[in-house]
């Protein structure tokens, strides 16, 4: 068959591959719903966790968007569809597939024509986030066992292990907000960025917090941290204005996340 | 307590069924595409794509794992390490949803709304892909304008620091040492930046679970 980035046949593949990682979701999430009923989790709540689960996730799979967008000048449109929907964040599969390129001594902005070419950036991509995929499913159990066992054997100690997870990955990514300002010595205010928009969306998240509590205004809460994500991100584009552009934005885009 | 047992039960028998079947689509992807279009990989380009992004992305990978299943629970690790994104939006959702339900990620109720947070995140991360590829032609010169590129960028800033505020206001004695310790390390060392914190994350919450242990039993939590 005569190759193309966009060849129908990858759309269809990919499809039915979106379509079973869909069923999954839909599978699991059916099945919780039935549970928090047998365990007696009030209709509102898990009504509330619904809706604002949705409404959060918009503003970041938008930004996925733009990977899938940026990706595709290269790889088509089939394959960054599959590797963002599926795994995959920006951070990696770019570097992934321009490892690949490189490698191949492709240009990254360049349409592939080569099939040859176009397999092996797909292999470097597939068997390089292989490892935790095939991870997740059989240790799982057994972490969760050592974690249930804690929970069984001191309650107390194991809500506060449980807050010091939170707050430890928190604090990762809160020190890496800073990562840029030692650079504004030497006059480049581009790392201030970072810092004024986590405090934008800390204060925003500060002010709706006493808002809702103060006011009793409930709706508040449940959509509190998309409001904060939101106007932190606005805030953005604004102190991009005064300090100027980013140079490392596309490594920033998003990272190791996957 | 026995059907608790048994609901956990079945979601690790279903994560593990779903897990290594969606695992063997994805290696037959690739295999399939090599026999449609009947072609072969370069093999000393593959080899060397592979030795620039294998070493670093599976240790970044094992690691995660054992960091992000006590976090997102047994349903939500079956799915998140699937549909990724975990920390730039699935783990933050999940934990904004428990919080707010007042559940613990270690009961069952945590587990069940961390499941439920997780997968409609995941279901509606996949629509608006599947919107955006549609209208791929459209949404592409705004999506790459240069006036909204520094809010796409700047997300996790804008996320972490919302976050942030509801975990510190919470445990503010906790919160101190691995906020110090983060930003002196992040501050300081060069090598730490956009690509790397993904190693610190562990990192930290090791450290943050220690500081907490010490404090709890010195009575101070």
């Amino acid at each position: 068959m005569d190759f193309s980035v966009n060849s129908p046949i990858l759309y269809i593949m990919v499809g039915i591959i979106i379509a079973v990682v869909l069923a999954q979701s839909v599978f699991f999430l059916v099945r919780a719903l039935k549970r928090a009923k047998e365990l007696g989790i009030a209709g509102t709540t898990i009504k509330k966790t619904i809706t604002s689960s949705a409404v959060f996730t918009i503003a970041p799979a938008i930004a996925v968007l733009v990977g899938v967008v940026a990706l595709s000048k290269s790889l088509g449109i089939p394959l960054p569809w599959l590797r963002l929907s599926v795994i995959g964040s920006i951070t990696y599969e770019t570097v992934a597939a321009g490892n690949a390129l490189e490698a191949l001594g492709q240009s990254a902005g360049t349409t592939i024509t080569d099939p040859k070419i176009y397999v092996t950036v797909l292999w470097v991509m597939t068997l390089g986030i292989a490892a935790s995929l095939v991870l997740a499913p059989l240790v799982t159990k057994k972490i969760q066992g050592g974690m249930t066992k804690i929970g069984l054997k001191d309650k107390k100690w194991s809500e506060i292990f449980n807050n010091a997870m939170f707050l430890g990955m928190i604090s990762a990514f809160l020190g890496y907000v800073f990562c840029d300002v030692t650079y504004i010595g030497k006059g480049f205010l581009q790392g201030l960025t970072p810092v004024c928009v986590m405090a934008v969306s800390a204060v925003v998240m500060a002010v709706l917090g006493l808002l809702a509590t103060k006011l009793k205004i409930r709706w508040l809460t449940d959509y509190a941290l998309p409001i904060s994500l939101i106007v932190g991100m606005a805030s953005a584009i604004l102190f991009t204005d005064i300090f100027g552009g980013y140079e490392i934005t596309a490594q920033m885009l998003s990272e190791v996340a996957k | 307590m026995k059907k608790n047992m048994s609901y956990m039960d079945s979601v690790h028998r279903y994560g593990k069924i779903w897990g290594l079947s969606i695992c063997a689509i994805l290696f037959a992807f690739p295999l399939l595409v090599c026999i449609i279009f009947s072609c072969v990989p370069d093999w000393a380009a593959l080899a060397k794509g592979l030795l620039a992004t294998l070493p670093m992305y599976w240790a970044v990978g094992i690691v995660e794992v054992f960091t992000y299943v006590p976090m997102l629970g047994a349903g939500g690790t079956y799915l998140s390490f699937v549909t990724g994104n975990i920390s730039n939006l699935k783990l933050p959702c999940a934990i904004d949803a428990m919080e707010r339900a007042n559940v613990k990620a270690s009961s069952e109720e945590g587990e069940v709304i961390s499941t439920i947070s997780i997968a409609v995140s995941s279901i509606v991360t996949t629509l608006i892909i599947l919107v955006g590829v549609i209208l791929i032609i459209p949404l592409t010169p705004i999506l790459e304008s240069p006036v909204l590129e520094p809010a796409f960028s700047m997300i996790l800033p804008a996320l972490f620091g919302g976050l942030a505020v509801v975990f510190i206001s919470k445990n503010l004695k906790l919160s101190i040492l691995p906020i110090l310790l983060m930003l002196v390390l992040f501050i300081f060392v060069p090598a730490l930046n956009a690509g790397t914190v993904g190693i610190m994350v562990p990192v930290g919450v090791l450290f943050t679970v220690g500081v907490a242990r010490i404090m709890y039993k010195k009575g101070m939590l």
